[in-house]
């Protein structure tokens, strides 16, 4: 009992605290591979708690929605966060039918998200938004694809079994497809290289940081943060099946997690470093390659 | 018991527009009065219901017919009860919106009609789900269709009005002539005209046809994709609060009928199902891809409801295929998923065309990009539509996200191994629910941002004013209720449970639906969502303590006054995904392209037609009134000629009545 309550405290604590680091390791990743120093490795941190000081200008064309927007997308990630399991261990909060929760809070955010950009009136953001619910259409079949392989491995209909699953099993065919597709989903819902580009803001092919244009101060603070909380419960989704090892040693295992959580910054990192960003006109087949991917893995599983 | 009630609150609302007829046009007790017997009757009406859904009672009753001998048979169980108590909380939400949208002293020469209509419609629709003999049942099937029809033409003077209620009555007199047929042959099967199952021994060939035709008449109604052409036209051109009663109630009524038919089919085979799943999977992608195309609102929530019909079906087509295969669980869980998306599209459409009808009723117009910027001016109307678009896109934690939670989980049952045999391609509906729903979103926040915020695009939109408490009441209602099945769906397992059982004839369902999710930890989890909304919203105002708002006009590169006209249009945000599946739109464009630098000035617009009322049916429908052109000439509109009509039908009836038998053995007995 009293181990349950720890582990769903350290999930607690990782889920808070360790998101702005992700977006450190990938700058300092490209920085190593541009030849630059790049900025310290905390600076995620830095910016949050800088912003969140800061004062704030706001649109005389803005309701309660833009204010509103952030801390609702925010609010729906951490607890998005709380219905996937970290490493080997359980979820603070599963049910049967928690994955359809899981995937529907992230539309909850986009609602927000893609509403308050309207509410500024400003075609950047509106563009911005546009594209945000458009590329969502095709990786929701994506991700649909990717969990029903998890499904038909698990017998399960909860984040938890499902992903714990592959440890039971070698890496399987299936799985890793499954894993490609959803690794595709991971850099395009977080806007990374190659569909999104986070380091310009105004470039007419932006998708993220152009619907958040107008945002200041502690808003764009929460923005910030609650994008950096996507990016680790999205990388955690993908973690699970490309490296399902465990330890058996809890504090090993924890260990273990926050190293393969460093590792994957990395990787996309690393990603972002030798590709260049598509036209966005290509984005589309890429997410539709991703669904191709995770529905030939669904084929393979009920062969 | 329970009936009587029914009955007696059926006939308060139908004859809630009488008195109103005998006041002066511009008077307003007319309207008070129809207000008043239709609130009581919609409250006698839900006691009812919710009696009969609490205690899965089933109750009867008879009425003389037109016909002696041949009386009009009703019955009421709980899957009746489960959509009288939709149809009565509608008809009086409706009614009070009415109030303010169709003030009798705005509408001098149609506020009575459409009152009168108005009961009569609400009556035979509660009729409908209670009959229980094919000729009750066709009755009141009439009498709705010729009521809403009118009712659809409120505003005859407008072509397009016109247009849209004759191919309505077009439309729903092909479904009926199907249920005609249909009634026939389960007479033919079960020798008796009481809705009654038929017996076991029945050939497969009957049933099959007794099944298809009632998919065609129930399909025509409930406007599953391709039998929705009348669909969008009927929903945008009626007065709103009749528009929330079409889409929201009448559909319903078409999916009434189809479960009722199947009740009185058991043991149907797998292909019935599979035919049902694929159908509200093409009506669920195609309405929604729709109604992304549409310029016009009211357009586009009628699209969206042929969306929803849509994913009612899902959940149908799993609960048929899981009892032609014997998995009782997918049983459970579509029928659940089923019905309980009917109540709650049945919510959150009427509010939202509540919430349309007062964007109408302020802005003066249904085109989405005249408006802008509403939600300044009318922070009600701006806030219950936004709680109306996230129910109807399913998202947590409001009413639309439980449901389609069921039919989700119920897809699901066919991916995992052991309990789905060669059945996985089912999932495959889970995936196209979760693209409908993204579209739903990328729909849903197209309006609101188009209508609601931003800057007003016309002086229209920039003068626009609150509604009256009247239509914003009844839309709080309905946004109450939407939140209340999202956040405490506790309440809804002793109705749903009882109706389950009573669509499928088995008691265990209700037990099924009671376990088939964690009913409370969604009232949790909403719980901890709301929590951590405040703490984050307090945490956010301490931030803002100190700091220094700011207020300017939006960024625009540093130009400093941006106007209406630099705003993205709804359009323009469509555009992405209009374009990307064009091949099934295929929009229509008019106009060109500016061509050089410094071009003139040039008009351009994009429209998406209905595939089949604007490409095919016009078309059909010349070519059908060619093939007729003969048949004019028996109706040539002179009074002397249908004279003769009638003088030779008395000849003929008269001379039927010659002994013609008697006399030939007569003389050839000679």
């Amino acid at each position: 009992m009293l181990h349950h309550v720890i582990n769903i405290l350290i999930h607690l604590a990782l889920l808070l605290a360790m998101p702005p680091l992700l977006p450190g390791v990938i700058n300092k990743t490209k920085a190593f591979f541009a030849g630059r120093k790049g900025p310290p490795l905390l600076q995620p941190y830095f910016d949050i708690f800088k912003l969140l000081r800061k004062g704030m200008v706001i649109s005389s064309t803005t309701t309660w929605i833009f204010q509103a927007a952030p801390v609702v997308t925010l609010a729906a990630t951490l607890l998005a966060g709380l219905l996937i399991p970290f490493g080997p261990f359980a979820a603070p909060i599963h049910f049967t039918g928690d994955l359809i929760l899981f995937v529907y809070l992230f539309g909850l955010g986009r609602f927000f998200t893609t509403s308050a950009a309207l509410d500024t009136g400003s075609s950047f953001e509106g563009m911005g938004a546009a594209r945000e619910v458009t590329f969502a259409c095709l990786s929701e079949a994506a991700v649909l694809l990717g969990l029903l392989v998890l499904v038909r491995l698990s017998g399960s209909f909860s984040l938890t079994p499902m992903l714990l699953a592959p440890l039971a099993h070698r890496p399987e065919a299936p799985v890793l497809l499954a894993a490609a597709g959803l690794f595709i989903v991971l850099l395009a819902e977080n806007s990374r290289i190659p569909v999104d580009d986070p380091n310009t803001h105004l470039e007419l092919t932006m998708i993220h940081e152009v619907m958040v244009l107008d945002n200041s101060g502690p808003l764009l603070g929460l923005i910030h943060y609650g994008a950096a909380m996507k990016l680790f419960v999205l990388s955690d989704l993908v973690l699970h099946l490309l490296v399902p090892f465990h330890i058996g040693v809890p504090a090993a295992d924890w260990v273990l997690f926050i190293a393969e959580m460093l590792a994957m910054a990395g990787v996309i990192g690393v990603v972002e470093s030798f590709m260049a960003r598509l036209q966005l006109r290509h984005v589309p087949t890429l997410l539709a390659a991703a669904s191709l991917l995770c529905g030939f893995g669904f084929v393979l599983m009920v062969r | 018991m329970e009936i009587s009630l029914t009955l007696l609150a059926l006939a308060l609302i139908a004859i809630s527009g009488v008195p109103g007829l005998a006041a002066h046009p511009r008077a307003a007790w007319g309207q008070t009065t129809a207000t008043m017997l239709t609130l009581f009757g919609s409250v006698l009406g839900l006691i009812a219901g919710f009696m009969t859904l609490v205690t899965g009672h089933v109750s009867m009753a008879w009425l003389p017919g037109i016909w002696p001998g041949l009386p009009l048979q009703f019955r009421m169980d709980a899957l009746s009860a489960f959509f009288t108590v939709l149809i009565f909380l509608m008809a009086g939400a409706g009614s009070v919106y009415g109030q303010g949208y169709w003030r009798q002293s705005e509408h001098p020469t149609t506020g009575r009609k459409l009152r009168f209509l108005y009961g009569l419609l609400v009556a035979s629709m509660v009729l409908v789900t209670l009959a229980h003999d094919a000729l009750s049942f066709l009755l009141a099937w009439e009498i709705m269709a010729l009521t809403s029809f009118v009712l659809i033409a409120t505003e005859d003077h407008k072509p397009e009005c016109q247009q849209a209620a004759w191919v309505y009555f077009v439309a729903t007199h092909i479904g009926t002539l199907a249920l005609f047929a249909m009634f026939a042959l389960l007479h033919d099967a079960s020798g008796t005209f009481l809705l009654v199952p038929v017996p076991p021994t029945t050939a497969l060939s009957l049933e099959t046809a007794i099944f298809l035709l009632a998919l065609f008449g129930f399909g025509l109604k409930a406007g599953i994709m391709p039998l929705h052409f009348w669909l969008p036209g009927a929903h945008a051109n009626a007065p709103s609060h009749i528009s929330a009663l079409l889409s929201g109630v009448l559909l319903k009524v078409g999916i009434y009928g189809l479960l009722r038919i199947l009740t009185l089919l058991p043991d149907p085979p797998a292909g019935w199902g599979v035919l049902i799943l694929i159908l509200g999977t093409i009506s669920a992608v195609l309405g929604v891809l729709f109604a992304i195309g549409q310029h016009d609102i009211k357009r586009l929530l009628a699209y969206h409801s042929i969306e929803n019909i849509g994913i009612i079906l899902m959940g149908l087509g799993v609960a048929m295929i899981g009892i032609s295969i014997h998995r009782p669980v997918w049983v459970v869980l579509g029928i659940a998923g089923c019905l309980l998306h009917v109540w709650n599209h049945g919510l959150f459409k009427s509010l939202l065309f509540f919430s349309a009808g007062s964007v109408v009723h302020a802005g003066g117009t249904r085109d989405i990009d005249s408006l802008g910027g509403l939600a300044q001016r009318m922070p009600w109307s701006a806030g219950l539509f936004m709680i109306g678009a996230i129910a109807i896109c399913g998202l947590p934690p409001l009413n639309g996200f439980i449901s389609e939670l069921l039919v989700y989980l119920g897809l699901l049952r066919s991916a995992a191994t052991a309990t789905a045999g060669g059945w996985a391609a089912v999932a495959l509906g889970a995936v196209a629910l979760a693209v409908v729903g993204a579209l739903a979103v990328a729909c849903f926040v197209k309006v609101f941002g188009a209508v609601f915020l931003g800057l007003g695009r016309t002086p229209a939109a920039a003068g626009t004013h609150e509604s009256p408490v009247a239509m914003t009441a009844p839309m709080v209602v309905l946004a109450a209720m939407c939140a209340t099945i999202g956040i405490v769906p506790l309440l809804v397992i002793v109705p749903l449970g009882h109706a389950a059982a009573a669509w499928a004839g088995n008691g265990a369902v209700a037990a099924g639906v009671a376990g088939a999710l964690p009913w409370g930890m969604l009232t949790m989890i909403s719980a901890g969502f709301a929590v951590a909304l405040v703490i984050l919203g307090i945490a956010l105002r301490i931030a803002k303590r100190d700091a220094t708002a700011t207020t300017i006009p939006t960024w625009a590169c540093g130009y400093n006054s941006p106007s209406s006209r630099m705003q993205y249009t709804a359009a323009s945000f469509a555009q992405l995904l209009v374009g990307l599946s064009r091949w099934v739109l295929r929009p229509v464009t008019h106009g060109k392209q500016p061509q050089q630098l410094f071009a003139e000035t040039v008009q351009r617009n994009t429209h998406v037609p209905d595939f089949v009322t604007d490409r095919a049916g016009f078309k059909a429908w010349n070519q059908f009134k060619q093939w007729l052109m003969p048949a004019r000439r028996v109706q040539q509109g002179s009074v002397q000629q249908y004279l003769l009509y009638m003088l030779l039908a008395l000849f003929l009836l008269l001379a039927s009545l010659i002994p013609v038998q008697a006399i030939l053995t007569h003389v050839m007995g000679r």
